[in-house]
């Protein structure tokens, strides 16, 4: 009963429009989604030692990392509503000190998170005048490696072809969510061909703004405050995610078994969410391992047409090819539960969520059906973000007890 | 070997000695276990299996288990167990899932006995059997746990938690076929180990993973259980329902729980997590650890105590790669540097304080409170050890009485029972008011009272009460409709304009076709009706609260109805007296309930100039006077000073009895705090019904909710017995009407009333119309209904 309402309401929003592309795409498994919604909504919106504008501007640099257009766009748009400086959005170089440290525990979290150190987090905590607080870096944290996975399923669903960034020339007829404060703004009635840019960028920043998500409050007053110019600016500022990462070829390489000489094999027999994890973020950031707890399980709980053993060997797979491993996991399965076509689509979706960089090899591999891939998608996400959760929180402990 | 007597060695003259100790590892320990003669502990871990011997003054590296040059996973140990009758027997739980035994005896190096890789996951835990030789338990995170006996190759029974990860599992001291098993998921199970396909007994411990489990050594019901929510809770099992009788609430999640020997109220913990600490607690004083053993550097991960009747010595092994002896007596106590100090206010304004006795006493002034007896720590050892219990920690306890009079509160209880909120035009609220605080010689907010009268009452009115109650009693006129109408706008007219539309559209609803009256009622009644159809809705709001203590007050007061704000509740059965033979008194009352509250709000302050050109047109021009929005910073300033001055009830009173004229002026949190306090107060002077009332006339949303908590009905469809959900009268599951009038047939969206014998009725008019003129049941049924 639940499920069915929670469904109907998931499908009325997404009929009126008012539900972003990720949601759609999610809506197919009520349950997860309700956990995710409150998680994002609780990181980005709700008490936390951060400032709203620095946990969009982290989340932008998280998708930037993969050249998610989508996600920066989202956020950019939720940085400038929440009173962030539109200044930043020029580059990371003009953002304060303190967020352009973040950049290398960003990159490595994105791509090598085996690499997350204890010197990392002293870095960041070490800085001077400049310093993190712990519990402000642990909510930064668990942004970077939210909107990381996020891409991951992003990249995973298509979402972000479908999303035409602003630079490209032929933005094609109708915004893909179309919603009553469209024609509230008088911007239906544009025809496509005779808007001035102007009116394009409005148009196209309210499209933008339809893609928050659920249960927004809807205010257009930072659609209306913005003066020409500044919208001229922003447009450029919008223009290109590699402007807020440095490094940008950095990216997955292989946790090689001769890595496995350099960097000790993550054991999840040392350091797992449940035990470790669980209370150390939860201690840094209250109530916040609840909600990715609620995560984890309902990920794991997901009704599909997958057996049980599959949905372990995609998970232990995707911590695999990141560095971690289980003792009690026999890695051959591995092999024989996932063909090889799912096993480089995991891979890719995992490791190289970025549609810029030419994919080790083409994506071959075709479900059968939308939710399947959708659940594959999510159980890489949320794999992901475990992953990148437990370097991350291992590296602060080490820290904490050096 | 030979089983060994089951009868524990008692600590005999050879008493254990030693030191506060300890050596360094090559690796971090997850788990020690101890033999049972107390002289050598087995540390295991992902890389590290190592006996050492306990000496006086050190410990001695005995045997190295771990052999061969890249030992396998076996070796990863997750816990280990030394076995408690048979010294040369261990048991290690494997990261891979295996369970192995160890044999010491064997002459070879590879000491290794038994392999059981029955388990798919993670092996938390392995516990022998107290008693029984051949008997190994073990939990596994895929959820089972498997009973071994050693003389043979494989599991002889299976027991399956259908919960998530088994995390811990021990035998009962006592019973020998009970074991208890803590999950991820929060559960604790009981089970016969003759039993295995259903467990005796669950019960859920902790939010979280439950970490551990303890029974407790001497008495036989106790198990304490320890968990990810930080608490230590100790269950008596002897009862039917496991009962929670100690909890102990840590600083960090609960790794390992461990009942100290020969005190039965003291136990230890230690943390997965952050902290590094040990703690030792008696669970009867469970804000202050009894001990604290801090020597190591990371995470604690296994406590065991020497020896199963000496209560001075505790092992630890821990990630830092230490193995510790800690000796009882060099614990830090945490109570030294306790403060144990403690203030509070009295409910009369008198102060209690409590301090070290050592502090008071030499204040020569001091009277010991007649009252209060000095509490003597509420336990005692029989041998006064005095390492063994908790410091006497004596504190005086000195009680302050207010010093002007004994009952200094008094006047608040007084005020806050005769003040009037509402039910009267403005300025007779104030002048009553005033008169309240007068009598209780508060001249200071009796002047406020009076002049809150004078800015904020129109000056006609003011001047000749006489016009005022004129207008009133024009109000019941058959005519008002179109005069109401006129006076859109006027500044008392708007009120009564208000309250006579309401009549209005309510008499239309019921005598003719709804229509003419203003939309704002007809949604109210609307609602009120329940055709929205929420659940919520069915009786209407104002019919849920059915307290009519006001309302009786009310009802005398016809005259001035005109101006009152109808906040009242009133009681059901109160309405349905009244509804045929008093339909215009009812119907003001009918339309109460918070949204017409919040259509008031809505309407703009009202300025005393808009009402006099209205009502100058009978009245002469007085004299010139200042708008009342002109005095609305003055008293917004005047309440924030007695709302600073600790008098928040004479700043809740002002904002009531103004209403619309200030409220705007204050910002809702500043509004809603003074509520808050000012409810909390009255709460605890046990002055219900005037903190009922407040909670009813005040217009902040999170105020007035507070009242309508718990007051959802659910109902189950009539048809499919299923619980109705969407709609009050329409069943989602079987579409059938659920409430049907037995009478007209028609559908009851509003009022249904049941009898109670037969469970036949339907609209409460036509049942009341039925029963007059007939005494059977409408719906045919025969029952002989009865309508009182």
């Amino acid at each position: 009963m639940m499920v069915n309402g929670e469904k109907e309401r998931v499908s009325l929003l997404v009929s009126r429009g008012s539900v972003d592309a990720v949601s759609q795409q999610m809506a197919s498994h009520p349950q997860y989604l309700e956990s995710f919604l409150r998680t994002q909504h609780y990181i980005l919106h709700m008490d936390g030692p951060l400032p709203l504008p620095y946990r969009h501007y982290i989340a932008i640099m998280a998708a930037a990392r993969h050249h998610c257009n989508y996600l920066v766009y989202l956020h950019s748009a939720h940085f400038l509503r929440v009173g962030g400086d539109p200044k930043w959005l020029q580059g990371l170089e003009v953002a304060p000190l303190r967020l352009r440290l973040l950049d290398n525990i960003n990159k490595v979290l994105a791509h090598q998170p085996w690499l997350t150190a204890c010197s990392h987090i002293q870095t960041l905590l070490k800085a001077g005048e400049q310093c993190w607080s712990l519990a402000e870096l642990v909510q930064a944290v668990v942004i970077l490696a939210h909107c990381h996975s996020l891409c991951s399923f992003v990249f995973g669903c298509d979402t972000d072809a479908d999303f035409v960034p602003l630079s490209s020339k032929s933005p094609n007829g109708t915004p893909p969510t179309f919603c009553p404060c469209d024609a509230a703004n008088g911007n239906t009635n544009v025809p496509q061909s005779l808007a001035t840019p102007s009116e394009h960028i409005t148009r196209r920043r309210v499209k933008i703004y339809l893609y928050t998500y659920l249960n927004l409050i809807i205010s257009f007053a930072f659609i209306i405050s913005f003066k020409d110019t500044e919208e001229e600016e922003e447009m450029i500022c919008l223009a290109d995610p590699s402007r807020f990462i440095t490094d940008p070829d950095f990216c997955y390489q292989e946790f090689a078994r001769k890595e496995e000489d350099h960097f000790q094999v993550f054991r999840v027999q040392d350091y797992s969410w449940e035990d470790h994890g669980f209370s150390l973020v939860n201690r840094l950031y209250s109530d916040i391992g609840h909600l990715l707890d609620d995560r984890f399980r309902s990920v794991a709980t997901l009704s599909s047409l997958h057996s049980d053993d599959l949905k372990r060997a995609i998970w232990n797979y995707i911590h695999c090819v990141l560095g971690i491993r289980y003792d009690d996991y026999d890695y051959g399965e591995v092999n024989q539960l996932l063909e090889r076509d799912l096993k480089l689509y995991v891979k890719a979706v995992a490791c190289f969520p970025d549609s810029t960089k030419t994919p080790v090899c083409p994506l071959r591999w075709t479900p059968l059906k939308t939710s399947e891939r959708i659940h594959i998608n999510l159980l890489i996400m949320e794999a992901r973000l475990q992953a990148e959760l437990l370097y991350a929180l291992r590296a602060i402990t080490q820290y904490m007890i050096a | 070997m030979e089983k060994m007597s089951r009868v524990t060695t008692a600590l005999g003259s050879n008493a254990i000695s030693g030191r506060t100790m300890f050596c360094h590892l090559d690796a971090p320990a997850n788990a020690i276990s101890v033999c049972r003669d107390a002289t050598q502990v087995v540390v295991a871990g992902r890389n590290i299996f190592k006996i050492y011997a306990l000496e006086e003054e050190q410990f001695v590296e005995k045997l190295n288990l771990r052999v061969g040059r890249k030992p396998s996973l076996n070796f990863s140990c997750a816990d280990v167990m030394w076995h408690q009758m048979e010294e040369n027997l261990l048991a290690t739980a494997a990261t891979n899932g295996a369970v192995v035994t160890w044999n010491l005896g064997k002459p070879s190096r590879n000491k290794q006995d038994q392999l059981f890789t029955e388990h798919k996951r993670t092996v938390n835990k392995v516990c022998f059997h107290p008693t029984e030789v051949y008997m190994l338990l073990s939990g596994s995170q895929d959820g089972f746990m498997k009973c071994f006996d050693l003389r043979k190759k494989e599991s002889v029974s299976t027991f399956s938690g259908q919960s998530e990860s088994v995390r811990d599992v021990q035998f009962s001291m006592k019973d020998y076929f009970t074991f208890a098993a803590s999950f991820e998921n929060g559960n604790v199970q009981l089970w016969d180990i003759r039993r295995p396909d259903r467990y005796e007994r669950m019960f859920t411990a902790h939010t979280g993973p439950v970490f551990c489990c303890d029974w407790h050594p001497d008495d036989r019901g106790w198990l304490a259980t320890g968990g990810r929510d930080k608490m230590v809770k100790v269950w008596d099992m002897t009862t039917n329902r496991a009962k929670e009788i100690y909890c102990v609430q840590t600083i960090a999640s609960v790794a390992r729980v461990k009942w100290r020997p020969e005190r039965k109220f003291h136990l230890a913990t230690c943390s997965m997590m952050v902290d590094h600490n040990i703690y030792v607690w008696d669970i009867r004083r469970p804000f202050i650890p009894f001990a604290t053993f801090e020597e190591h550097k990371d995470v604690t991960t296994g406590i065991v105590w020497r020896h199963q009747h000496d209560p001075h010595f505790l092992l630890s092994g821990s990630k830092d790669s230490t193995l510790y002896q800690h000796m009882f007596k060099d614990a830090t106590r945490p109570v030294d540097k306790a403060n144990p100090e403690g203030l509070c206010f009295g409910l009369l304004g008198d102060l209690a304080f409590a301090a070290k006795e050592s502090l008071i006493t030499s204040d020569a002034n001091r009277k010991p409170y007649p009252g209060g007896d000095r509490r003597y720590p509420m336990f005692f050892f029989k041998k006064p050890d005095p390492t063994e219990q908790f410091a006497h920690v004596s504190s005086a306890l000195s009680v302050f009485e207010t010093d002007l009079d004994s009952h200094r509160m008094d006047w608040f209880v007084k005020t806050a029972q005769l003040y009037l909120l509402s039910g009267k035009p403005f300025a007779e609220l104030c002048d009553h008011n005033a008169k309240v605080a007068q009598e209780l010689k508060r001249p200071q907010v009796s002047t406020t009272w009076t002049m809150l009268r004078i800015m904020f009452s129109d000056p006609a009115n003011l001047a000749t009460p006489g016009p005022n109650h004129n207008l009133g009693k024009l109000g019941t006129l058959p005519l008002m409709n179109s005069f109401s109408l006129k006076e859109l706008g006027s500044g008392m007219g708007a009120e009564s304009r208000l309250e006579r539309s309401k009549g209005e559209s309510r008499q239309d609803n019921i005598h003719l076709e709804p229509g003419n009256s203003y939309i704002s009622n007809n949604e109210e009644n609307e609602e009120t009706e329940g055709s929205e159809g929420h659940p919520e809705y069915m009786f209407g709001d104002a019919e849920l609260d059915d307290d009519d203590l006001y309302s009786m007050e009310h009802d005398n007061q016809t005259e001035e109805q005109e101006y009152t704000l109808p906040q009242e509740a009133f009681q059901l059965r109160h309405e349905i007296v009244d509804n045929l033979s008093a339909p215009e008194h009812l119907q003001q009352d009918k339309a109460d309930s918070p949204h017409v509250s919040g259509n008031e709000a809505e309407v703009t302050c009202l300025t005393p100039i808009e009402s006099f050109s209205l009502i100058s047109i009978s009245q002469p021009l007085f004299s010139p006077h200042l708008p009342a929005s002109f005095f609305c910073p003055i008293v917004r300033e005047m309440l924030s000073y007695y709302a600073e001055q600790g008098d928040v009830q004479m700043a809740v009173s002002v904002l009531i009895v103004l209403g619309d004229r200030i409220r705007k002026e204050i910002d809702d949190l500043t509004q809603e705090h003074w509520y808050m306090s000012y409810i909390d107060l009255l709460q605890r002077f046990e002055l219900w019904n005037v903190s009922n009332e407040v909670i009813k006339l005040s217009t902040c949303s999170a105020i007035t909710c507070l009242n309508q908590t718990s007051t959802t009905l659910h109902i189950n469809c009539s048809n499919c017995k299923r619980p109705m959900s969407n709609k009050g009268w329409i069943c989602d599951r079987c579409h059938q009407c659920a409430s049907v009038c037995a009478v007209c047939h028609h559908v009851v969206k509003g009022l249904f009333v049941w009898c109670q014998g037969c469970s036949h009725g339907g609209h409460l008019e036509h049942m009341m119309n039925w029963l007059k003129s007939s005494a059977h049941c409408p719906a045919g049924c025969g029952h002989l209904c009865e309508y009182t």
